[in-house]
């Protein structure tokens, strides 16, 4: 059996679609400050190691990590950062716990997508230099290929994506960190303007910039510092082959998500998902995304999402909410920093700090986060308030 | 925590320009990794990766990219980052996934393909500049490497020609590396008298241009003893990063280097380094950089480090053999992988499998250390048998 670790802090900046009057480095800093307040006042000379997520390229310099430790207090403190979403940086934070050698880790991921003009121009970068970056389309059309693959396959409908986008939208409305609530149906999202068929404008999320920032500590350390820890009872990740050609089971099939997922319950004892979830915060950076990985994640039967998602399932009064807080189509795209906004909503959930969007005895969520085109990499993360 | 052993290493050849691409010398590091131990892929239960700039490759997310490359697919696959010290760091990396109980296996896998970098790699690394208030200048790497070697020299009355030793003593034990890229012997006289690229750095100071990859098999104590009648123990681990702003730090000394000496060493159960390391891979894309990391080790008394390396104290057969395999200077600097030959250099020497370059005497006890980032990151590994 693994050591036990909890979350025992909390910390967000302000988010925004710009964020002008911030650097990256003061969103990261309020953030980091906010969590060390919210962990009852550690100070970062307390904390033992330090785990960020971040990219090169999106960031605008090399070896990105070096401009990590001021902001987050963690000069001459062991520091290291994952070159993938913030998820994955929390399993690392809590690698180095659960081997006994630290205690208190804090783990940071943000985004700054507004200082990037052409994302796209970026993510084309991330594509296989002979094959796919020759094409010299928006890598987004890998999407759409995925898309359609997906409903084919599942006998999902475009429509059952579209009302992916009308529920999360709405859920944002009750969510003040969320930057594109809309009260908005089906029917407008089928009539916005299509960008790679069959994704439509409002199928596809819009960035977000904002940082979010966790402490973690050991059961011994979690106990003595905190009134609600919430237990990380199971984390689990994994990567298809990034060649689009290659991947075992097509491009319909999440495969990491599924990979992931099987690990991610077993260390947390859950053998039937749907029933033991209060809730799920899911990638959603694309609509048919929610309806995918609802799937691998083993939250419903191969192709029965959609129907289940109109019965009201997965609504906030559903048997399972997904993507109450929002998700990335309504409180926006995070980057690196996605896994985290899920991450955070669920543990504001199960701490009862969720306001207008509280789920009434949320006890056990999970947080899971995809990579974005074109990478194939999915972090489950399963957490619950009560002790293991 | 439970014990985790090295029992598995292997690399492919260090050279200016490789053929292969970078998901292909990823591939023949880890297989030869796993043929070393008698391994399959399918025995892997996690993989994790090291690779510096995502710029050499040209490649956004370059670890999704190399993934496939390494045996990362359908398997949990992490990248780890901290800029040159990425080689040593991903060893820690991977320790954490097998001490932490996650896994009973991993591969850690470090590749660096530098040579599709046109005209140099060096260009590259303007990128790794502050926008505001360095980039403007237009500095190189090399610029500041000049000034901490030149601060480092200055505090401690050391000559140039007392920095070549290094590049001559590593240079020349390099040969003897089958991986190495080089074969020719080189002396003080050459390092002097080659091109000064940033005063005080001359050519020969500096080390290579590299592609490479290296690979090392991980596993817990109970699997390890399944593997291999001699695997390699990791002791301890230790990294740290300081700030951002290198303006504001005194160069002489790497205050980073020794805070992720101790917290290795600690882990290890050393108290007196000096007595206790029998073999230091410090860190050496420039020859005083050797010198820097030993003090940093705390394996040389500040200012006392010229004088013993005269002494022939770091010698192959010296009281603490440095750089036995030759270093960066002698085999190669492709970055993250040049970290992790010194892991697999410490776990050939410890089972007395280093050839040529062998340490006499049965060493019990190594210490890996690479570094980079704005000269403020270390992260340092101590190996016994």
């Amino acid at each position: 059996m693994n050591k036990k670790v909890a979350i025992i802090g909390v910390g967000y900046s302000k988010f925004g679609s710009t964020t002008p009057d911030v650097s990256y480095r003061e969103m990261i800093y309020e953030a980091a400050t906010r969590c060390y307040e919210d962990a009852g006042g550690i100070h970062p000379t307390e904390v033992d190691a330090f785990v960020a997520s971040s990219e090169d390229f999106m960031e605008g310099v090399s070896i990105a990590d070096e401009y990590v430790p001021d902001q987050l207090g963690a000069v001459l403190k062991p520091v290291q950062s994952i070159t993938g979403d913030g998820l994955q940086g929390l399993a690392s934070a809590m690698m180095q716990i659960q081997t006994g050698q630290l205690d208190l880790v804090v783990t940071s991921a943000f985004s700054k997508a507004s200082n990037v003009q052409q994302k796209e121009n970026v993510m084309s970068y991330a594509c296989d230099p002979l094959t796919v970056r020759p094409l010299d389309e928006n890598p987004n059309f890998i999407a759409g290929l995925e898309m359609n693959r997906f409903l084919e396959e599942t006998g999902n409908t475009r429509e059952q994506c579209a009302k992916v986008v009308a529920k999360n939208k709405a859920n944002a409305l009750s969510n003040p960190y969320a930057s594109y609530g809309a009260n908005i149906d089906a029917k407008d999202v089928l009539n916005s303007p299509a960008l790679f068929e069959p994704i439509n404008r409002l199928d596809s999320s819009e960035d977000l910039d904002g940082a979010i920032v966790f402490l973690l500590a050991s059961e011994e350390k979690a106990l003595e510092l905190c009134e609600n820890p919430v237990w990380v009872k199971g984390i689990s990740w994994a990567t298809d082959t990034p060649n689009l050609d290659s991947r075992n089971e097509g491009l319909g099939s999440a495969v990491y998500a599924r990979l992931a997922a099987q690990k991610a319950y077993e260390q947390a004892g859950i053998k039937y998902p749907r029933k033991e979830l209060s809730l799920a915060e899911i990638d959603d950076t694309f609509s048919y995304k929610e309806l995918q990985h609802i799937e691998a994640l083993k939250l419903c039967s191969p192709g029965e999402s959609g129907d289940l998602l109109e019965q009201g399932v997965f609504s906030k009064n559903g048997d399972l909410p997904v993507n109450v807080s929002g998700g990335n189509l309504g409180v926006g795209h995070m980057h690196e920093a996605n896994g985290f906004q899920k991450l955070l909503e669920v543990v504001l959930q199960l701490r009862n700090e969720a306001g207008k969007r509280q789920i009434e005895g949320a006890n056990t969520g999970l947080a899971f986060a995809w990579r974005n085109i074109p990478t194939a990499t999915g972090v489950v993360t399963i957490l619950s308030n009560d002790r293991y | 925590m439970r014990d985790v052993a090295v029992v598995g290493a292997g690399m492919t050849n260090f050279v200016r320009r490789a053929l292969e691409t970078p998901k292909e010398l990823s591939y023949e590091a880890t297989k030869n990794a796993l043929d070393s131990c008698g391994l399959q892929l399918d025995d892997i239960e996690s993989i994790a990766h090291g690779s510096a700039p995502d710029a050499f490759d040209g490649i956004h997310q370059k670890g999704e990219y190399l993934a496939d490359g390494c045996g990362g697919f359908n398997k949990p696959t992490m990248r780890v980052y901290v800029g040159g010290a990425t080689g040593v760091h991903s060893l820690i990396h991977g320790w954490y996934h097998v001490a932490s109980g996650h896994f009973d296996t991993c591969v850690v896998v470090c590749e660096e393909k530098m040579s599709s970098a046109m005209p140099h790699a060096q260009a590259f690394f303007k990128t790794i500049f502050d926008h505001t208030t360095e980039r403007p200048l237009d500095p190189t790497l090399l610029w500041i490497f000049a000034m901490e070697m030149k601060r480092y020299m200055e505090t401690y009355g050391y000559t140039k020609e007392d920095m070549a030793i290094v590049a001559e003593k590593n240079k020349n034990q390099g040969i003897k590396h089958p991986a190495s890229q080089f074969d020719t012997e080189v002396t003080v006289e050459d390092v002097l008298n080659s091109e000064v690229m940033a005063y005080p750095v001359n050519r020969l100071d500096v080390s290579p241009v590299s592609d490479g990859a290296v690979a090392v098999v991980l596993a817990s104590d109970r699997v390890a003893r399944q593997i291999t009648d001699q695997p390699v123990w990791v002791e301890g681990v230790g990294w740290n990063l300081d700030t951002a702003y290198w303006a504001t730090r005194d160069l002489y000394y790497p205050r980073y280097c020794e805070k992720a000496a101790w917290m290795a060493y600690d882990m290890a159960g050393i108290r007196n380094p000096i007595e206790d390391i029998d073999i230091a891979e410090p860190y050496d894309p420039f020859d005083y950089k050797a010198l820097h990391h030993m003090e940093g080790l705390q394996l040389s008394p500040k200012g006392k480090t010229v004088d013993l390396l005269k002494d022939g104290y770091f010698d192959q057969d010296g009281e603490i053999a440095m750089c036995p395999s030759g270093g960066l200077m002698g085999v190669g600097n492709p970055i993250a992988a040049a970290g992790t030959m010194k892991i697999a250099e410490l776990f050939w020497q410890l089972r007395g499998e280093a050839g040529e370059r062998q340490v006499p005497g049965s060493p019990k006890l190594g210490v890996a250390q690479a570094w980079g980032d704005l000269m403020q990151v270390s992260s340092v590994v101590v190996m016994g048998n």
